[in-house]
């Protein structure tokens, strides 16, 4: 069967290169960049050139990457390294409402442990507004957390503006960029942000490793204790091979990124205006302010993850915003942030390219998805309208029958 | 995760759309969990003199296993009089579908509610015209 990958913010694959610079580090050089023999010299120089390869992406100092186990793991070290590094200083902390699980379940888990979140809303783009920010400040704010670009509608955030709000007010501020790393230029001199958390996995390179990036002068506390690895930071031996191939691809996007980005956009445009073509079909997100990759549609009417498995049995990989498609059966935090009304919030389908996306995938999906749409639609019992079974009631979460 | 009967409950629905001259309609779901169901019955009345279903449909607004147990309900509950039918329980749909996933097992329980919400309606519809 056909096989068309559209799944690129859950994962990319690693690419051949990344895996070709990788492979040395398992079993021939394979010695602990800790230990003092110069055997082990080749690991550590290894995993030096990789922080600088990563610094070099985001134009940050080699010294202000900390590797770490993965992009969540990242998150996590940005959000509560800052809350108990800075908890006799306040327990505030401000983040935006479509922020990704690992900084949301973070927050979560601190406000357990005495510390108040307030979340900041944004608009029906997923904009979240700087001036939110100004007026959710408090004497003891100490950490400002605003993704760089929203992994399920792709809306790139004013991080700049909203940075240089944090700035004036000495409040460290995170942003969360393992969705965009790779697909659009982070500058973190000119954002102005403290910490930024990145993703190998995102952007082809392996699984399993994540960076933070901590400005100069910017203090944290560490979650993992150890040997003292990553600057004491973050101990645990280093996961050299990983590193490495992170640095890798890193390396390609760098140089890279101009070219596969322009064709990524244009065949993204392509996909956005054959597929808005469909009736009732919206969307969601902003119609400029998005990832190059990204494209999320709103479908009046069906339920995301009935979409999801017929387009499967077509054998297209795609994900939606569906309650049913998820593992607590809770529908996207994101579009019901952006104001989607309970009975549409279920019909969304994400879908983003890679960077070896070809047209004729793209024309596969466009080929296949009217007919699904339309498939679904004749079982629903909303044919044009949501009807006054729907619109008479105030319906509430959770699964009850009535 | 689905079963191969569930999937093909899906892909090929039965009984599936608006029957326009019901005698019964029995709305259930929540469009705020993303599951909604019509059930549509025609009655007919058997030699007894018993009330039964002669014809059955659905509409299902959800995901593939609420589609896919909707169907199945109105497999199940075809040419049964109204006692058997409102006894068609929850775990008799999710055995008949060849199982469900523990997270979607509240789908099963939809599309017996649905059956005895259309069978409540054409009782209700029943007793409104006797006054």
């Amino acid at each position: 069967m056909k096989r068309v990958y559209l799944d690129y913010a859950s994962t990319t694959p690693t690419d051949e290169r990344v895996v070709e610079a990788m492979k040395p580090y398992f079993s021939e050089k394979f010695g602990n960049p800790t230990s003092f023999y110069s055997f082990a010299q080749e690991a550590k120089e290894a995993v030096d050139k990789a922080r600088t390869e990563v610094a070099g992406l985001i134009n940050a100092k080699p010294d202000e990457i900390i590797f770490t186990s993965s992009g969540t793991e990242a998150c996590n070290l940005a959000v509560k390294g800052t809350a108990f590094r800075n908890k006799n200083k306040g327990k505030h902390i401000i983040a935006s409402s479509v922020e990704h699980f690992a900084v949301l379940e973070s927050l979560k888990w601190l406000e357990k442990h005495g510390f108040e979140i307030t979340y900041l809303p944004c608009d029906k783009s997923g904009i979240v507004k700087p001036e939110a920010i100004e007026e959710s400040i408090r004497d003891d704010t100490i950490l400002i957390s605003v993704m760089h670009a929203n992994n399920e509608i792709g809306t790139l955030e004013p991080i700049k503006e909203m940075a240089e709000i944090a700035e004036e007010k000495d409040i460290t501020f995170f942003s969360d960029a393992c969705i965009s790393n790779g697909l659009v230029d982070i500058d973190v001199e000119e954002l102005g942000v403290d910490l930024l958390a990145l993703s190998a996995h995102k952007m082809y390179g392996p699984k399993g490793i994540g960076a933070l990036f901590i400005a100069k002068g910017t203090g944290i506390e560490p979650l993992i204790h150890g040997g003292g690895q990553e600057r004491r930071l973050r101990s645990g031996t280093e996961n050299v091979p990983s590193i490495v191939g992170f640095g890798k691809a890193a390396d390609i996007a760098k140089k890279e990124m101009k070219s596969y980005v322009l064709g990524m956009e244009i065949l993204r445009n392509y996909l956005i205006e054959k597929v808005l073509r469909i009736e009732s079909t919206k969307l969601n997100g902003h119609p400029e302010k998005r990832l190059p990759n990204n494209a999320n549609f709103n479908f009046a009417f069906i339920e995301g993850e009935g979409l999801i498995l017929e387009l499967d049995f077509s054998g297209i990989s795609a994900s939606t915003g569906s309650a049913c498609s998820s593992p607590t059966l809770e529908p996207s935090h994101v579009l019901t942030s952006i104001g989607l009304p309970h009975e549409e919030v279920h019909g969304s389908l994400r879908i983003t390219l890679g960077r070896e996306t070809k047209k004729e995938e793209i024309d596969y999906l466009i080929d296949n998805l009217p007919g699904t749409v339309e498939r679904l639609r004749r079982i629903s019992p909303f044919k044009g309208g949501f009807d006054d079974y729907v619109k008479g009631t105030e319906w509430k979460g959770g699964h009850k029958h009535v | 995760m689905y079963s191969e009967i569930l999937l093909d409950h899906f892909r090929n629905p039965r009984n599936m759309g608006r029957m326009e001259d019901a005698d019964g309609v029995g709305k259930v779901g929540n469009p705020a969990c993303g599951d909604v169901m019509y059930v549509y019955i025609k009655v007919g009345k058997n030699e007894k003199g018993k009330e039964y279903i002669k014809d059955i449909s659905f509409e299902t607004f959800g995901c593939a296993a609420a589609i896919g147990t909707s169907s199945m309900v109105t497999e199940l509950a075809k040419g049964k009089n109204f006692e058997e039918a409102e006894n068609i329980s929850k775990s008799e749909v999710a055995d008949a579908v060849g199982g469900l996933p523990r997270r979607k097992m509240h789908c099963s329980l939809l599309a017996s509610d649905g059956l005895k919400a259309a069978i409540e309606d054409y009782r209700k519809k029943q007793t409104e015209k006797g006054e």
